[in-house]
């Protein structure tokens, strides 16, 4: 009886400490993206950081997003063409493709891409550069890593995304015109007048960055958290890019959700 | 030592604790300004810690640190990072950023403080690294350094300010002979001509015995002795001497705390087969 009233207090004693453990991440959390927050102005003062941190989250990911870009509009169209057709209205393929893209699969594939490209590169590079000791001496050459590393990283992949975005919706709607014009002979006419009547811009494309840039937001906080509280070890590093990952795609599953019943309610 | 030289770092009543282990337990002692001193105790013993409490990078549970007069850990951020800015620190892995070459390394701090040419920071880090005997490898990458090299660059960036305090984090460990003397004779030559006050974290008794000034001996969280390396070698019992010494057993039981080794056997239920 006493073996299983010990078992009890056991189970009883773990819950409530990840309870616990839950509430201080969950306040060392809040008190990181306020003060990334109280950084951010800095950035202004640091062009080229930031220019640097553009180029190494955004530029080095062009390739990835141009590809995923063209084929999922390819396949978009394919798809699309395949179902419309039957209802003789193949010439609105345009128009779904890119209203697909702009609403959905822009910002939500590409910043799936971007999480794991860029944000799990930032996540490995701080963990890395604190288990090296490199955020210390940076501390102790009073250079403030929150204003030198941090926030110029933070707003840089805010404001990479929804560049790479429009860039992934672009590429998608080529990659439709392709599919259906040049290869199974939809008019080019209709194709894109279909496209330019039904897309709107407040509706369509604004909503569509709004929504990148959350997602940016998302990426940035949870890439630079996890790996300013990674163990300082190969292992810890390792599964802080995993959670960062991880994180960041459920979130912006979910926030896609969230901004969409709002946005198209 | 000479008598009651000034005072440019003192410590009072420091307790420090992770998790359930208290690393520092009330502990109080002062770092004479101009001179070479050395914190020593076993591996363990929190003397990394110390140094990280000293430069305000961590917080204590209770007392406090004057540095030049200042308590460091009531100080504004802003003020934290300018009093810093008059201390170098030599990290144990060196801490060199690795993206950036030996010179950019050695440049860095310049460049984020100060508004120099650029003809001004070259000369300054070749001079830097002349000092260190490294001007050859200004061009390598951290990753293309040994670990003395390293170390040796790392010197060269934290003297680049030209701070008052300069902390050195195990600088002995796992080098060899030679590299060993190397750095003894660099702290030594660049406290005397600088002018510096140099903070050692070391276990290596016989290399701190060739410079330290001044010798604290902390363990289990106390300061449990200090003075020059003289006084302490005439310590013939307890604690000081079997550190200083190299002792296996003593004081400090050359087993960690366990139950007794029968005690341990008789849990294998029927004994051996």
């Amino acid at each position: 009886m006493s073996h299983l009233m010990g078992g009890f207090q056991g189970v009883l004693q773990r819950i409530g400490r990840s309870f616990l453990e839950n509430i201080a991440v969950f306040g060392r959390g809040s008190l990181f993206i306020l003060s990334l927050l109280s950084a951010v102005p800095s950035v202004l003062f640091r062009m080229d950081l930031l220019l640097k941190q553009i180029y190494i989250a955004g530029v080095l990911s062009l390739p990835i997003i141009l590809m995923a870009g063209l084929f999922v509009g390819m396949v978009l169209s394919l798809q699309g063409y395949n179902i419309l057709v039957e209802f003789n209205a193949e010439e609105a393929v345009g128009s779904m493709t890119a209203l697909s893209l702009l609403r959905e699969l822009g910002p939500v594939v590409g910043a799936l891409l971007f999480a794991g490209r860029a944000g799990s590169a930032l996540t490995a590079e701080i963990g890395l550069m604190r288990s090296t000791e490199q955020i210390s001496a940076l501390e102790m050459m009073a250079v403030d890593p929150l204003k030198f590393i941090y926030a110029p990283r933070f707003v840089a992949v805010i404001i990479a995304l929804p560049l790479l975005v429009l860039i992934f919706n672009a590429l998608g709607v080529f990659g439709g015109y392709l599919v259906s014009v040049s290869w199974l002979g939809v008019d080019s006419g209709a194709f894109w007048s279909q496209m330019s009547s039904q897309v709107d811009w407040q509706e369509d494309v604004m909503n569509g960055i709004i929504k990148s840039v959350v997602f940016g937001v998302l990426i940035a906080i949870i890439a630079l958290f996890q790996g300013v509280n990674a163990i300082p070890s190969s292992e810890g590093v390792s599964s802080a890019t995993t959670r960062t990952v991880v994180h960041s795609s459920l979130g912006i599953l979910g926030l896609d959700f969230i901004l969409t019943s709002i946005m198209f309610n | 030592m000479t008598e009651k030289a000034e005072t440019l770092i003192e410590i009072k009543n420091l307790t420090f604790s992770r998790g359930e282990r208290k690393i520092f337990d009330g502990i109080t002692l002062s770092i004479p300004k101009g001179k070479i001193t050395a914190i020593m105790g076993p591996s363990g013993s929190g003397k990394t810690t110390l140094l990280k409490l000293i430069a305000g990078q961590l917080q204590p549970d209770s007392g406090e640190v004057y540095v030049e007069g200042l308590n460091i850990h009531q100080l504004s951020r802003k003020n934290i990072y300018k009093l810093r800015r008059k201390m170098g620190m030599l990290f144990q892995s060196g801490a060199l950023l690795t993206d950036l070459s030996v010179f950019d390394n050695v440049a860095f701090p310049l460049r984020e403080h100060t508004k120099l040419s650029d003809e001004m920071i070259y000369a300054l880090v070749l001079m830097k690294l002349q000092a260190v005997g490294l001007r050859g490898a200004k061009d390598l990458m951290p990753s293309e350094l040994s670990g003395g090299m390293s170390r040796r660059v790392a010197l060269a960036r934290g003297i680049a300010l030209d701070p008052e305090m300069i902390f050195y984090d195990e600088p002995f460990v796992g080098q060899d002979p030679i590299t060993k003397g190397v750095l003894v004779k660099l702290i030594q030559t660049l406290n005397e001509s600088l002018g510096l006050t140099s903070v050692l974290v070391s276990h290596d008794v016989d290399e701190v015995m060739l410079i330290a000034d001044y010798i604290c001996v902390i363990s289990e969280g106390k300061l449990i002795a200090e003075g020059t390396k003289e006084t302490l070698l005439q310590e013939s019992t307890g604690y000081v001497n079997q550190f200083i010494h190299g002792l296996p057993d003593g004081p400090v039981p050359f087993h960690f705390p366990n139950v007794s080794y029968a005690d341990d056997l008789d849990r294998i239920q029927g004994g051996l087969k």
